[in-house]
């Protein structure tokens, strides 16, 4: 069991911002007279420094970190799409990295087509997917439509195909990178369960995502990133835990600022825990209201989404659940296209003091559940009850002050 | 799985002159046919003629200068080999050519094309400029058999007669040599189109000037009449001039058949394709951050 299965030492990767910024064409190069303070030329930028680590065969290793921090390029290395620029890395098996859900597919093709073609690509024989086939397009429920160009299918059916092929994917080692963010949340159940069950047949996995608590349920091991350097490697629930902290403490921005993804509809680009006087804390006293102030983008008008949010104990216990039809009529519905400001309060003296998690997601309650966002875990605070007798002692769910009320008949 | 789990993948920064590893591309044959069957299946797609499109440019290019010679230099007068019909002197060069040309297209494009793939998966970049070549040879074979089949049709219903030789056995040779020539200058338009896409709008036009230059409306021997040898290596410098009279001479048995002509060409093939190898692996391990 002690045998390794990914070996990496002093490994880095510099991009030179001058060039990596891409092609550049004669009018580019003529604008770039103009714009000298956009990217200095020759600007070096290290996206991953000096990381070394050692992965054992059957471990099944959580990537987490900021955007930028290096995840990307460090499953890129290792699924050698790019080299490192200094350091070496080992690999011992058949690696299958999954970047991208549906590498390859092609529009024109029909399904049983893109099976095949996104089946080669990464890197299963022939053999392997007329093997698996029926099992794939099981699993993908999409076989009244096998037949038809995937250019016809909705964009569940398109995710649900492609991860098909992907979870039929059966390498030494797999390589994930937030894949899961997409489907409807049944279907990602589903592939959860999936990757449960490719962990337990010893599988070396490497998985990256922004959600904590599928880090949390699929990887015991788990790897913080921080500026393209190692910043902990440890037990998940201990990484998590400091990373989201560490998160919220950064000295600019206490908030926590997600990538734009265009695929998405709508979602989630912002997210601030505001206290009484509108300032931005994640240490708030029972006493007073916690607010949960989302910055919400809409790109396309949709009929039906509504906001889901559970705030969870350290441990994973569920406290508290919400849903932005409690207050009523649903204020998250048929947004029109742009920024939106949502403001959640949790009133004071509602939890007991300790430590929370902030878990959010977006669902479509029109199409089935289709989710449009799941952040997940997103925010980590904590309560102190500085204005009680028995203040952090007490223990319990709850800090409501109850009343104790001598009758006098 | 116990088998699998001996190899070791080593991951190490670039090397300064890296090699091609042919075993590594023999383990990617199936990508190559796999990407190549894409591109037969999607270029058919929604099409109303089909296949029939591997042979209407050839044909229909033939037909245009035939026309046109026939008007301006009367029936008698189009530049043609002795005793030839100029239809099948001119589609024979085009089958080779419309692989030459179809080749050079899309593997010139293909680091382009596929970066998607390029940026999301681990493969041997070279196979890119290279699964074009199976789909072009696809459309090669659907043309040829329509040249027999014109070659046939003259036969018969003309004066003109076909004899048979054993020349046509070095057909093969003739087709490798073809898909050598274009391979050679895709290599070097693939890499270079990754860094500037100057390259991309250049081809199409590179590949009509080529033309004008290759004996294809036209047998070489009309241009190389009784010029001196320097001028005959100088038209061979243009790898698919060899190629293109290799194809009328196996068929037609031209006795014009100039060797230098072919020998210039093939070195020429030769040295592009060398180069255009070493050049491509250079720069391979960048192309996904540059492209």
């Amino acid at each position: 069991m002690a045998e390794t299965a990914i070996q990496v030492e002093n490994l880095s990767k510099k991009y030179d911002l001058g060039t990596a910024a891409g092609y550049k064409t004669i009018r580019e190069s003529f604008y770039g007279i103009f714009q000298r303070d956009e990217v200095p030329k020759g600007e070096e930028f290290w996206a991953l420094r000096d990381v070394s680590f050692e992965v054992k065969r059957g471990e099944v290793v959580g990537v987490i970190g900021r955007n930028g921090a290096g995840k990307s390029t460090l499953l890129k290395i290792l699924s050698r799409i790019t080299k490192p620029t200094v350091g070496s890395a080992d690999v011992y098996g058949r690696v299958g990295s999954l970047l991208e859900v549906g590498t390859g597919f092609h529009p024109e093709l029909t399904g049983r087509e893109n099976i095949f073609l996104n089946g080669a690509i990464l890197g299963m024989t022939r053999r392997d997917i007329q093997l698996k086939f029926d099992e794939i397009v099981d699993f993908s429920e999409v076989c009244k439509f096998l037949d038809t160009p995937v250019k016809r299918y909705s964009s569940g059916m398109y995710v649900r195909l492609a991860f098909a092929v992907a979870a039929h994917l059966e390498p030494d080692i797999l390589i994930i990178d937030e894949v899961l963010a997409v489907g409807d949340a049944t279907f990602q159940r589903k592939c959860i369960g999936k990757m449960d069950g490719i962990a337990e047949k010893g599988r070396t996995v490497l998985f990256v995502s922004h959600n904590m608590g599928i880090i949390n349920q699929l990887c015991p091991v788990t790897m913080w990133l921080d500026n393209g350097k190692v910043k902990e490697i440890g037990a998940t629930p201990q990484v998590i835990s400091n990373y989201l902290m560490g998160v919220n403490r950064t000295i600019s921005d206490r908030s926590m600022i997600f990538e734009l993804n265009d695929n998405k509809l709508s979602q989630l680009i912002r997210i601030r825990l505001l206290n009484t006087a509108r300032n931005e804390s994640d240490v708030f006293d029972c006493s007073q209201r916690v607010t949960i102030e989302l910055s919400y983008l809409v790109r396309r008008k949709v009929r039906g989404i509504y906001g889901y949010l559970q705030i969870m104990r350290t441990d994973q216990t569920v406290v508290m659940v919400s849903d932005s039809f409690d207050c009523g009529n649903n204020p998250m519905d048929n947004l029109s296209p742009g920024e939106h400001t949502i403001k959640i309060s949790i009133p004071e003296r509602t939890l007991a003091p300790g430590e929370y998690y902030v878990y959010l997601n977006f669902t479509n309650a029109e199409s089935q559940g289709e989710n449009i966002d799941s952040p997940g875990i997103v925010a980590r605070f904590q309560l102190n009850d500085v204005s009680s007798k028995r203040g952090n002692q007490r223990g319990g769910y709850f800090s409501t002050l109850l009343n104790w009320e001598l009758a006098s008949d | 799985m116990a088998s699998s789990s001996q190899s070791v993948v080593r991951i190490r920064p670039p090397e300064k002159w890296p090699t091609i590893d042919i075993g590594e591309l023999w383990c990617y044959r199936e990508l190559i046919w796999t990407l190549a069957l894409r591109d037969i299946k999607v270029r058919y797609k929604q099409t109303a003629l089909g296949i029939a499109w591997a042979i209407l440019p050839p044909f229909m290019t033939m037909v245009v200068f035939n026309v046109l010679f026939g008007l301006l230099m009367g029936s008698g007068g189009r530049p043609t080999i002795q005793g030839v019909p100029y239809a099948i002197s001119t589609f024979c060069a085009l089958v080779p050519w419309q692989l030459f040309a179809t080749t050079l297209d899309q593997s010139g494009k293909s680091l382009v094309l596929n970066r998607g793939l390029i940026t999301k998966v681990y493969f041997p970049r070279i196979i890119a400029p290279i699964a074009p070549i199976v789909s072009a040879l696809f459309d090669f074979l659907i043309a040829l058999a329509f040249l027999f089949i014109l070659i046939f049709g003259y036969h018969i219903f003309s004066n003109y007669s076909f004899d048979f030789s054993w020349r046509i056995l070095s057909l093969p040779v003739l087709t490798i040599l073809a898909i050598a020539a274009a391979l050679s200058i895709s290599l070097w338009a693939a890499a270079l189109n990754a860094i500037y896409r100057d390259v991309q709008y250049a081809l199409p036009f590179v590949i009509q000037m080529l033309m004008f230059v290759t004996p294809v409306i036209y047998p070489a021997s009309v241009v190389l009449q009784n010029k001196p040898t320097w001028i005959v290596v100088l038209y061979g410098l243009n790898p698919m001039a060899g190629v293109v009279e290799g194809f009328r001479w196996v068929l037609f048995g031209s006795s014009t058949f100039n060797l230098v002509l072919l020998a210039t060409s093939v070195v020429m093939t030769i040295l592009v394709l060398c180069s255009g190898i070493i050049y491509f692996n250079r720069l391979e391990s960048e192309f996904v951050d540059i492209v």
